[in-house]
């Protein structure tokens, strides 16, 4: 029997986190057919929470931390075109149009566009080569030209979220005078809770970040060779460069032109198939209903990408499979590292668990809904991590004051309610 | 150059060589099934779990603190596990088999 796949092409749009992860996992599960996948980015498809962490500090670049080597495009036949934009998406056809006019067709379409980073509307505002969103490998780049070329040193971070966190970690750590600001009163405000929030913010003040929150930036001017940042409070802000870090804009526009069902995102069913059942949706860009929560959401993570690349890949090859992946997350800031577990919207009780050993900043916060587990932060704290996504992975909920209990070793056998 | 063998799930043994990087970026770039590497190789995801073979076991030496934590409640932990992304590749890995843990 031929196989049915054997002359169908299944073509990508994004070679990221989730699109090589697909390509590679439509092998794995057997498809035969053409796989062509595009990514209007030149460099060979990287990993991407380094570019503001190690990239940024370190001597490393992104040829230093890619997804796949070049031959393992070549072994498993994967038709990887860099450099190359699709512009259009004609579902009644199976085409898309590329941005030089070639038109190519396709059997399966899997959209893996992922999300850009958000520029708000303020007076000044707008990419420059001292203005920067952090999302690709030339925005990093940019950002550590612009930062060795400036005598000062002198960086303003707008939106104290993970990326503008550690941005102003990895450049505070090459001898940079940062200022985060952050619209909120908490850095983090949504996405961690008081604690953590009050942990990050303790961290980078004492390694001299400056960090000043319920600053609503309204205007930047361009001095000469310097900006200047105005706060809606009055206060204002020196700066050589200046990193936009306040969320993203999802990559929808290709979806929304072909007539997808759009919600927050590119809306996917548990299979990650679109509104049309040949076109597939994969990682930041899709809006899915998570069984776990039992609600809408959208993921903007390594975890989600990868997941959901296998999920996508298994129902393209004809194997029925549906996505409830347990979240997980990371960050790395100066010398701590925070993985996290599950999600914790929605929490009404939380157990900080401060460890007695040589790291002051080693502790652990598990969030409740009453009796149930709903998410851990574990900071310098793999072993409480690790825990966490065993318990959430099992539905198993462990007693709090166990928790709190330092006499009590973190483990399964201790810890359970 | 060292010579590494990867043992699959499936059994199948996968010769591999390198002078450079981490035993999970020769596995991942040589596309090793159950050697996923999501997180980079900064020892977040425990996605590059290996169980080294117990004659090798001096030559890879014993897990630092963070990993050893990591691997604490993984699935399918024994006393020759690693993760490979905390293994950097040097001559002195010549020879030794690793066998894929998930």
């Amino acid at each position: 029997m031929v196989d049915r796949t054997a002359h169908q092409t299944c073509l990508i749009i994004g070679a990221s986190h989730a699109g090589v992860n697909a390509a590679f996992a439509l092998r794995k599960q057997g498809w035969k057919g053409n796989i062509k996948l595009f990514d209007r980015e030149p460099e060979l498809p990287y990993h991407r929470p380094p570019l503001s962490k190690v990239f940024l500090s370190g001597d490393t670049g992104v040829e230093d931390s890619l997804l796949k080597g070049i031959s393992s495009y070549e072994s498993e036949n994967i038709d990887l075109q860099t450099g190359r934009s699709v512009t259009e998406i004609l579902p009644k056809d199976k085409i898309v149009r590329l941005s030089d006019g070639e038109t190519c067709s396709y059997d399966q379409l899997l959209l893996a566009t992922g999300a850009s980073p958000l520029m708000p509307p303020i007076p000044g505002l707008k990419s420059s080569h001292k203005i920067f969103g952090l999302r690709t490998a030339a925005d990093a780049r940019g950002i550590r030209n612009a930062f060795f070329a400036s005598s000062g040193k002198r960086v303003v971070v707008i939106g104290g979220g993970y990326i503008g966190l550690e941005a102003a970690a990895s450049l505070r750590k090459l001898g940079g005078r940062v200022t985060v600001l952050e619209r909120e009163e908490r850095v983090l405000a949504r996405v961690t809770s008081p604690e953590m929030s009050a942990f990050f913010t303790r961290l980078h003040t004492d390694k001299g970040v400056s960090i000043a929150t319920g600053r609503n930036v309204t205007a930047i001017e361009i001095k000469g060779s310097e900006l200047e940042v105005f706060c809606g409070d009055g206060s204002r802000y020196a700066a050589d460069m200046l990193i936009v870090g306040v969320g993203v804009v999802v990559n929808t526009a290709l979806a929304q032109m072909a007539g997808l069902k759009i919600s927050n995102g590119i809306a996917v069913n548990a299979r990650m198939q679109t509104s049309d059942p040949d076109i597939y949706a994969i990682g930041d860009c899709t809006s899915f209903f998570h069984p776990r929560y039992k609600k809408e959401i959208r993921l903007e993570s390594v975890q989600n990408a990868v997941d959901q690349a296998k999920v996508a890949a298994a129902n393209i090859c004809g194997i029925p499979t549906e996505y409830a992946s347990l979240p997980w997350f990371w960050s790395d800031q100066f010398e701590v590292k925070l993985q996290m577990c599950g999600l914790a919207s929605g929490y009404d009780r939380l157990v900080v668990r401060r460890e007695e050993g040589d790291d002051p900043h080693q502790h652990s916060c598990w969030y409740f809904s009453g009796d149930k587990l709903l998410a851990v932060d574990a900071v310098n704290h793999a072993r409480a991590y690790m825990l966490g996504m065993k318990l959430l992975k099992e539905g198993k909920h462990p007693a709090p004051e166990k928790l709190e209990d330092l006499s009590l070793a973190l483990h399964p056998r201790t810890v359970l309610a | 150059m060292a010579n590494i063998t990867f043992i699959t799930q499936a059994g199948k043994s996968l010769k591999l060589a390198a002078d450079s990087g981490s035993v999970m970026e020769l596995a991942v770039n040589n596309n090793v099934p159950g050697i996923d590497g999501d997180c980079g190789g900064v020892c977040s995801c425990a996605t590059c779990h290996v169980h080294v073979a117990p004659e090798d076991w001096e030559k890879t030496g014993a897990p630092g603190d963070l990993e050893k934590d990591m691997l604490e409640f993984d699935d399918n932990v024994n006393e020759f596990s690693r993760l490979s992304c905390q293994i950097s590749i040097t001559e002195a890995l010549d020879g030794i088999t690793l066998k894929v843990a998930n």
